[in-house]
């Protein structure tokens, strides 16, 4: 291990926070796209990141398929799952209340787990990494060539993200949809057809998170849950359905809690999450870059 | 055009719509008026396709719309301004004309977008100057002309105004007004204006319906309606007097 003292120690707590944090930034985008389009929490966004990891430990480690193509097969089945979601279990809903669909959502989450357990069973599994498993040292400090992947692909995402919403037609009505549904469908776009593609960006957001992090953490069917909620609790402190509120409160909750287990203790390391959230919830239930303006008027 | 027969409506419990039948003919503008809550708004967003019928047919062109999705009417040419300036405030004038254009975009592409943005630009060169600009920081008659030009955008034969006037000056009413008699001379458009403001509807349009408690209780010519007694006092505020008054 380093002897580096103080500053290296450091330095290997943030990298161990930016490659956790980045996993919860992206769970979090996946909340806030299907918040924004429905205006209800999917809590089977966890469960998309397990089917994500472990789809692609089975192309990658029994199938032996190259890791691109492993990578667009995992994203694809994944969306594929999420709109299947949606079109079987949110759309039919005849009279749709936000209640009614967020326990449609746990119930979702609890079946694909089931699943999951049934297809990979409940060991963990282990996954070869993107590239070389060598460390190398900064300043003291030894990093994973993985997390580099994962801060790269959190960027590109968010870069891709941006694209999408500003500069395409169909991520205007997406956003459209979100502001105002009623004058979007007036302009003749199809709210349904926006709700269903927010699953299937979500979804394949959720698959992204799951790839990449499986190398790391060994992912097994039960990991949703935790994952899950780490990543809405990053949603909440950004502030609901503030996408890039929700990158870096996802950052700040994973330095914070690599910080708080490298410093305080690890056993308290998942707690600090949650522990952040409700202080923040406490002091300003719209998140740290939410309007406190919008969140009176929010149903949920 | 457009036709409907003994449509009703409810929100939840509350019947809203009892058995409104009008018509509006091609190339006219007609006029809804009547008071809050009448449920003049509940008919437009039943013709859109906003708001559910329970009973009742609704006819455009010939065919029976009732029942069809507020994103199908539009591609069929019917375009609704709503109430209070519905348009998407945390974006830009242009990609809110751009939104209003998605269809144009799908169906003929980029390049005629465009050029249906231009269109609005000349009809509203004001919208032209903002176009950088976020649509929620518009003046109230900026956002309403927006609203209207976004209407325009999916270049419907069937315009449905709702209370275009609403929380506005007067003068940028007559305006707006001025505006929507422009457009009927320059296209064959059909429109449909509902307002609380029957005065100015009256002066623009063809014919008019009253409403009250969700029924229709008159139809006439706009003129003639304008010098009946009844709609003098209860409408539009002439300082009339109830003939027991006298």
């Amino acid at each position: 291990m380093n002897t580096g003292g103080g500053f290296s120690d450091f330095l290997q707590f943030i990298f161990m926070g930016l490659q956790r944090g980045s996993i919860y930034a992206l769970v979090a985008m996946g909340f806030n796209i299907i918040y924004n389009s429905t205006g209800l929490i999917n809590f089977a966004q966890g469960e998309f990141v397990v089917l994500g990891g472990l789809m692609m430990v089975t192309l990658t480690m029994t199938l032996s398929l190259p890791m691109p193509v492993a990578f667009v097969i995992t994203v694809l089945f994944v969306m594929i799952m999420g709109i299947l979601m949606e079109r079987l279990t949110i759309n039919p809903v005849k009279s749709p209340s936000v209640m009614r669909l967020i326990i449609i959502t746990i119930a979702v989450s609890i079946i694909i787990k089931g699943l999951a357990m049934i297809f990979w069973g409940k060991e963990s599994h282990f996954m070869r990494h993107f590239s070389s498993e060598e460390t190398f040292e900064i300043f003291g400090a030894t990093i994973l060539p993985q997390t580099l992947w994962i801060i790269g692909i959190l960027v590109l995402v968010v870069i891709c993200f941006i694209l999408f919403f500003n500069y395409t037609m169909t991520g205007k009505s997406m956003r459209a949809c979100a502001i105002n549904r009623d004058a979007a469908r007036l302009t003749g776009i199809n709210d349904r057809n926006m709700v269903m593609l927010s699953f299937a960006l979500s979804a394949g957001i959720g698959a992204i998170a799951g790839i990449i992090i499986t190398p790391i953490i060994q992912m097994d069917y039960a990991r949703g849950a935790l994952l899950g909620l780490k990543g809405f609790g990053a949603a909440v402190v950004g502030g609901l359905g503030n996408s890039l509120g929700a990158v870096v409160a996802g950052i700040l909750l994973g330095v914070i809690e690599a910080l708080g287990g490298g410093y305080i203790s690890s056993h308290y390391m998942d707690a600090m999450a949650l522990l952040i959230m409700l202080v923040v919830l406490f002091i300003r239930p719209s998140g740290i870059f939410g309007s406190v303006e919008a969140s009176r008027l929010k149903e949920f | 055009m457009l036709r409907l027969v003994n449509v009703n409506s409810y929100y939840g419990l509350v019947h809203v719509l009892k058995n409104v039948s009008l018509h509006v003919d091609k190339g006219e503008t007609v006029t809804l008026i009547g008071a809050n809550g009448a449920g003049k708004t509940t008919t437009l967003r039943s013709i859109s396709g906003l708001h559910s019928v329970k009973e009742g047919k609704i006819e455009f062109e010939g065919n029976d719309i009732t029942g069809l999705r507020a994103e199908k009417l539009v591609r069929l040419g019917i375009a609704q301004v709503p109430e209070g300036r519905q348009i998407f405030r945390p974006m830009t004038v242009f990609e809110n004309l751009e939104l209003g254009g998605n269809l144009i975009f799908k169906m003929h592409g980029k390049k005629q977008m465009k050029a249906g943005i231009d269109e609005m630009f000349d009809l509203f060169p004001i919208l032209k100057e903002r176009q950088e600009q976020y649509a929620g920081t518009l003046s109230g008659g900026e956002q309403q002309m927006l609203a209207i030009a976004m209407a325009l955008m999916c270049r419907p034969r069937l315009l449905l105004l709702d209370e275009p006037s609403m929380g506005l000056a007067p003068l940028i009413v007559k305006e707006i007004f001025k505006t929507i008699s422009r457009l009927k001379e320059d296209s064959d458009l059909t429109v449909l204006l509902v307002e609380q403001n029957a005065n100015a509807a009256l002066k623009i349009a063809d014919r008019g319906y009253v409403m009250e408690t969700g029924k229709i209780i008159l139809e006439e010519e706009a003129n003639a309606l304008m010098k009946n007694q009844e709609v003098k006092r209860a409408y539009l505020g002439k300082d009339q007097r109830e003939i027991w008054e006298k």
